[in-house]
């Protein structure tokens, strides 16, 4: 399989405060990568590094190609949809109009409209709601907005940035696994950053554990959800 | 009751030049989320330019015309000279360029063509209109092309994508971005649309008021005026508060004993001053809802 994402020494701060020391990690064409990691640890950093959204160093290959220093927009346009913390939505306009947004960028705007339909036959309860402003969706729809959203650009490399936070276990469920169905049905490849570490280990081909802006341990997700040691220093279960 | 009704004709005429105004606004707003304080002057200075063409012999559509495109490169030019470098700056740092702007364009347009009082002509025309002496043929031409102006803006943004794109832009900068939306283009072509639209607003006002660099003062009050009470989210909103500012000024010049000419113009304020008290949002601008 070929690396559609390779991330080599990735140093990363905010102002004099350095966040990131050095990652390196990969995900393949297709696959799930999962970082876990507690507060603190550099997760959201790294999800910012790779969309340049924060000043980097080192090396970020996306299908070969070293995008460290492009901007946000720019690396959108290559396919990269990341769903950031608090799940971006555009909360004064509708949910149709977030999805066009999700698009927006997109050179094929003639399949945009059989995109939304589809999306709409993901999720059912967004019809529902598509003419409503966005703010107003419940948290759970928002973040399912979001993933569509995200989806509509046909990107080549989605980012999520705890996509179960703050809503409830059943609601968490239902999205891993629509998750779950997106990397099997569409061969999404994901890179998810998650405190539930449970959730997404089940998910996920390969794991990097952070800790304090360096990674303390690395491999398949099965291997390292089964490692005792690991399971109750780092991941608390 | 006849006299009610001449009043609020003259006051729809009034208000048109408001309302003119108010979209400009009001289109800025949108696009960077603040109000321009040299909005004002840059219609004016516009303006000028459209007199200085028109003195040479230029035909007066073809001057308009030229005024409008100079004026939208003029607008995208300020946005990326004058704001980019300060994009990250707190508002208040905007505030500050915005009065800066403001003074420094009065001032060029007075070294530039000095402060004379200057006439300018109409395109359509000064006579009475439905036989009404209130209301002439070129304030009709005001309200026509307001609504017209309107009814284009409306199209933009509500059904191409560059005008959604905009939206967008002025609203979450940030996920806007993620989704590969260039931010800082969209605000410079909002400062374009809304340079472009003050040059329109300000070629239809000159005729009434006539053409100075302090033309705009109390007209841009009136404007903002206009735009709050409509909404500075609803450019039709805007349009038809324009249209009431105008209405209720000259109401309450007539009916209000105390009120006379010298006192007009407190009257923009105290519009401003109860609506943000009683109706934020204004009374046609969509109350933002969101879940925390």
């Amino acid at each position: 399989m070929t690396k559609l994402l390779e991330v080599k020494g990735l140093t990363a701060g905010y102002g004099q405060v350095r966040v990131l020391h050095g990652l390196d990690f990969s995900l393949d064409e297709g696959g799930v990568t999962t970082l876990l990691g507690a507060n603190g640890a550099g997760k959201t950093t790294t999800l910012r590094a790779i969309c340049g959204m924060v000043k980097a160093g080192g090396e970020i290959l996306f299908e070969g190609k070293n995008i460290l220093g492009k901007s946000t927009e720019d690396v959108a346009r290559l396919g990269v949809a990341h769903i950031p913390e608090g799940r971006g939505t555009f909360t004064r306009m509708t949910t149709e109009e977030n999805l066009l947004l999700g698009a927006i960028s997109r050179k094929d705007q003639k399949n945009v409209q059989k995109d939304i339909d589809k999306m709409y036959d993901h999720f059912p309860r967004l019809k529902q709601r598509r003419l409503q402003q966005a703010g107003t969706l419940s948290g759970g729809e928002q973040q399912m907005l979001a993933i569509a959203r995200a989806l509509m650009l046909r990107p080549r490399l989605m980012l999520l940035d705890e996509p179960s936070f703050g809503l409830a276990p059943l609601v968490v469920k239902e999205m891993f696994e629509i998750l779950t169905a997106l990397n099997k049905e569409e061969n999404a490849s994901m890179l998810i950053v998650e405190q539930n570490a449970a959730l997404a280990l089940g998910i996920a081909d390969d794991a990097y554990l952070l800790e304090t802006g360096s990674i303390v341990m690395s491999g398949p997700a099965k291997q390292i959800g089964a490692d005792e040691n690991v399971r109750r220093s780092y991941l608390g279960y | 009751m006849e006299l009610l009704f001449q009043q609020i004709l003259a006051g729809i005429s009034t208000g048109a030049i408001y309302a003119c105004m108010a979209l400009a606004v009001v289109m800025i707003y949108q696009a960077i989320d603040h109000l321009n304080f040299a909005q004002g002057e840059m219609a004016m200075f516009s303006t000028f330019i459209a007199w200085q063409l028109i003195e040479k012999g230029v035909p007066y559509w073809l001057a308009f015309l030229i005024t409008v495109v100079v004026s939208f490169i003029g607008g995208v030019a300020i946005e990326r000279i004058v704001f980019k470098p300060i994009e990250h700056a707190p508002v208040l740092s905007h505030v500050v360029i915005f009065i800066a702007l403001y003074s420094v364009i009065n001032s060029m347009a007075g070294f530039i063509w000095d402060f004379t009082v200057k006439s300018f002509p109409s395109p359509f025309g000064s006579s009475p209109l439905f036989g009404s002496t209130l209301i002439s043929s070129h304030q009709g031409g005001m309200v026509a092309v307001t609504l017209g102006l309107l009814l284009l803006l409306y199209l933009f943004f509500s059904y191409t994508s560059v005008g959604l794109a905009m939206r967008a832009a002025a609203a979450n900068p940030a996920s806007a971005r993620l989704v590969g939306i260039r931010v800082s283009w969209m605000t410079a072509l909002g400062w374009g649309m809304a340079a472009a639209i003050g040059s329109i607003a300000g070629m239809l006002i000159a005729p009434v008021v006539f053409l100075e660099p302090n033309m705009m003062i109390s007209i841009l009050l009136y404007g903002f005026a206009g735009a709050v009470l409509g909404g500075l989210t609803s450019p039709g909103g805007a349009v038809l508060g324009g249209f009431a500012v105008g209405v209720i000024e000259n109401l309450a010049g007539t009916y209000i004993p105390v009120i006379g000419a010298e006192l007009k113009l407190p009257i923009a304020l105290v519009v401003i001053v109860v609506v943000l008290v009683f109706k934020p949002a204004g009374l046609f601008g969509r109350v933002v809802v969101s879940r925390v």
